[in-house]
């Protein structure tokens, strides 16, 4: 039982992250209709400025600054390589993602170098003890927290202010939205931005504890199937489907002893399955919205 | 008649497979080049083009189900591995560490690796015929992932991460093409086998094109309701789709590492999956000669990358150095696909096509 809850624990934590990196792609999707694979890209970024700023300005103030730097590089990304394929195929936007990506990737990784690099952050793996013998490690209650005020933030933003009615807006019918005087074309750059600032978030918290490497970028496609889970364009979906995920992922890693055969990394594809099992039963997820086919 | 190429008179002479003299007279230079290439050329590079020869294989497969259906999979990976063990396990020796069952006969592996693929593929088609664009996209990549996460774990077939196995050993009835004799070198032999089958592959992809099933699948990429209301039967023609592409994939993974003599469960991942996608986007979606092309492009890109050093002298060989040839190779794939994508979505072939229209009507550019 103790194993389970501390499981439990350590999964919503490492879904939080997951919901971060989630709400990314389902804002981006929601504004364009893209599915962006350079958020990996903007994560390791993100996590990498941390490492540089630290030093100088603090784990807050750096985590803060390198949100509003990624997001700045996110912005400049989408204007110089995805704002000219408007109104081409959806796929080779995809794509172009993808090469952003990887050429993002590599320079980021040059700037990784050979270096143990960690992002300074005040948690480590220090545990708090909960009534019980319940052990909960403190970085996956600051995950948790984080995540929570982001998405309340992001919540009043949609909700209350002009420019959240006006990503709304666009994202219900394009035209409709530039007939109203709503400028489609700073959205897009917004929603760019904004998924750039929540992917740094997302890859310095996963790199609380640890250190910064490569294989964040494996953290960060495992967002796929959480949006595919929650559906593409559902902001609540992304949070759920982040949290099931990370929850069913710690789970299996806990439990995974007691079925060898499986092999010893199968919660590293679990989400890959909790993907299959759902989409075989709901096409669009647990939360899309079924598309209208016309001819 | 015979001085306007676009004049045609049958119905026959629009579907022809080559419909023009010039056509006829290219690929056959083409052809003849290709078969004097292992005198040509030296050993180390010949084997180099025989495996961008096997990549165009695998990449022709893809454009049937993405560039011609339009069912876009980043699965291809899954399907050029389960192609790569089964041959390796069909070919394998018997007292290895590996499973083998020694039946070194190439006319017998290539096509069961080319099998068992196409049967992976069509049990993977009822998720394409549910799910469309972003969504297929993302669940072949999931495939990727349990994929490579199978035969990481399955030490037995793959050898394990890390150490890996051999790939098979071709002999056509009973003619060792893995060893050098008096005639021809191994390299010279290897090279040839792989041209024979580019050339069939392609041949086959072409006619099958088209054909009534390359209607369909036009009609699917076009738009898939609108062929579904026209009689095309979107379940049959998708999984069609996906088993034709995997057997594709499947005799090309058998054969990928035939060249090298090793590989490692590992090389399985996204990244050789973008690779095809780059090579089916840059050589041009949707055309044969487009494939090939890009599969040229993308495999002999890292050998034209190693000589740049010696013109950019900050750019160091050495993989421990920053800046270095690997990352910039890297970089130009990724760059590579967005300038492409941007300028030229129609790939190589858009670039042909624009200088063929312009010596056509030249001098009158416009």
């Amino acid at each position: 039982m103790k194993d389970f809850l501390e499981s439990v624990l350590r999964g919503i934590g490492t879904g939080s992250v997951y919901a971060l990196l989630g709400l990314g792609f389902v804002i981006i999707y929601k504004a364009t209709r893209v599915i962006s694979f350079a958020q990996p890209a903007f994560m390791l970024a993100g996590a990498v400025l941390v490492t540089y700023l630290a030093g100088p300005l603090g784990f807050f103030l750096a985590l803060a600054a390198s949100a509003v730097l990624t997001g700045g590089i996110a912005l400049g990304v989408e204007r110089l390589a995805v704002r000219p394929m408007i109104g081409r195929p959806v796929f080779t936007v995809a794509i172009i993602t993808l090469g952003i990506d990887i050429a993002v990737r590599v320079v980021v990784n040059g700037a990784i170098g050979l270096d143990v690099r960690q992002v300074g952050d005040p948690w480590g793996l220090k545990v708090w003890k909960l009534p019980g013998g319940v052990q909960v490690e403190q970085r996956h209650v600051a995950m948790v927290l984080t995540t929570a005020v982001l998405i309340a933030l992001l919540f009043v933003f949609f909700r209350y202010t002009r420019t959240g009615l006006a990503m709304r807006a666009a994202s219900y019918d394009q035209e409709a939205a530039l007939a109203q005087g709503v400028s489609v074309g700073s959205v897009f750059a917004l929603s760019w931005a904004l998924a750039g600032a929540l992917a740094a978030v997302a890859g310095t918290y996963a790199a609380v504890g640890g250190s910064v490497s490569e294989s964040l970028w494996l953290i960060a496609l495992t967002a796929l199937p959480v949006i595919i889970l929650g559906g593409l364009d559902s902001l609540p979906g992304a949070v759920i489907g982040g949290l099931v995920v990370g929850t069913v992922q710690e789970l299996t890693a806990t439990y995974q002893g007691s079925v060898p055969w499986l092999g010893g990394n199968i919660s590293v594809v679990t989400p890959y399955v909790v993907m299959f099992l759902v989409l075989l039963v709901r096409p669009y997820g647990l939360f899309g919205t079924r598309e209208v086919e016309r001819v | 008649m015979r001085n306007r190429p676009l004049l045609r008179t049958s119905y026959n002479q629009e579907l022809a497979l080559l419909d023009t003299t010039s056509k006829k007279v290219a690929v056959g230079i083409l052809l003849a080049v290709g078969a004097a290439l292992p005198w040509l050329v030296e050993d180390q590079l010949l084997q180099l083009i025989g495996l961008a020869c096997v990549t165009a294989i695998g990449a022709i497969g893809l454009n049937i189900v993405t560039g011609y259906a339009g069912q876009v999979s980043l699965g291809h990976a899954f399907f050029l591995a389960i192609g790569a063990y089964t041959a390796a396990a069909i070919a394998g020796d018997p007292d290895a560490r590996t499973i083998g069952f020694g039946v070194q006969e190439i006319l017998i592996w290539l096509p069961a690796a080319g099998l068992v693929a196409a049967v992976a593929g069509v049990l993977v088609a009822p998720l394409a015929t549910r799910l469309r664009g972003l969504y297929l996209a993302i669940v072949t990549l999931g495939l990727v992932f349990i994929g490579g996460h199978v035969i990481n774990e399955w030490s037995e077939l793959t050898g394990g991460p890390g150490i890996g196995r051999q790939p098979p050993a071709p002999k056509l009835f009973g003619y060792d093409l893995n060893a050098s004799d008096a005639f021809l070198t191994r390299d010279q032999k290897l090279y040839l086998l792989m041209l024979v089958l580019l050339v069939l592959a392609a041949l086959a992809a072409r006619n099958l094109a088209r054909s009534r099933v390359g209607r369909a699948f036009t009609a699917i990429r076009d738009r898939d309701i609108a062929a579904g209301v026209m009689g095309v039967n979107l379940a049959r023609y998708k999984t069609i789709a996906f088993g034709v592409s995997s057997f594709y994939a499947g005799c090309a993974g058998a054969l990928l590492y035939v060249g090298v003599g090793y590989f490692d469960p590992t090389t399985f991942n996204l990244l050789l999956s973008v690779q095809y996608i780059a090579m089916v986007l840059i050589g041009g979606a949707g055309t044969v000669s487009g494939a090939i092309l890009g599969a040229f492009l993308i495999t002999l890109l890292p050998r034209l990358i190693r000589e740049v050093p010696s013109f950019l002298p900050f750019i160091s060989n050495s993989p421990a150095e920053s800046p270095n040839a690997y990352q910039l190779e890297t970089v130009l794939y990724g760059v590579l696909i967005i300038v492409f994508l941007i300028f030229e979505p129609r790939g190589l072939f858009g670039i042909w096509i624009r200088l063929r229209t312009y010596w056509k009507a030249w001098p009158f550019s416009y």
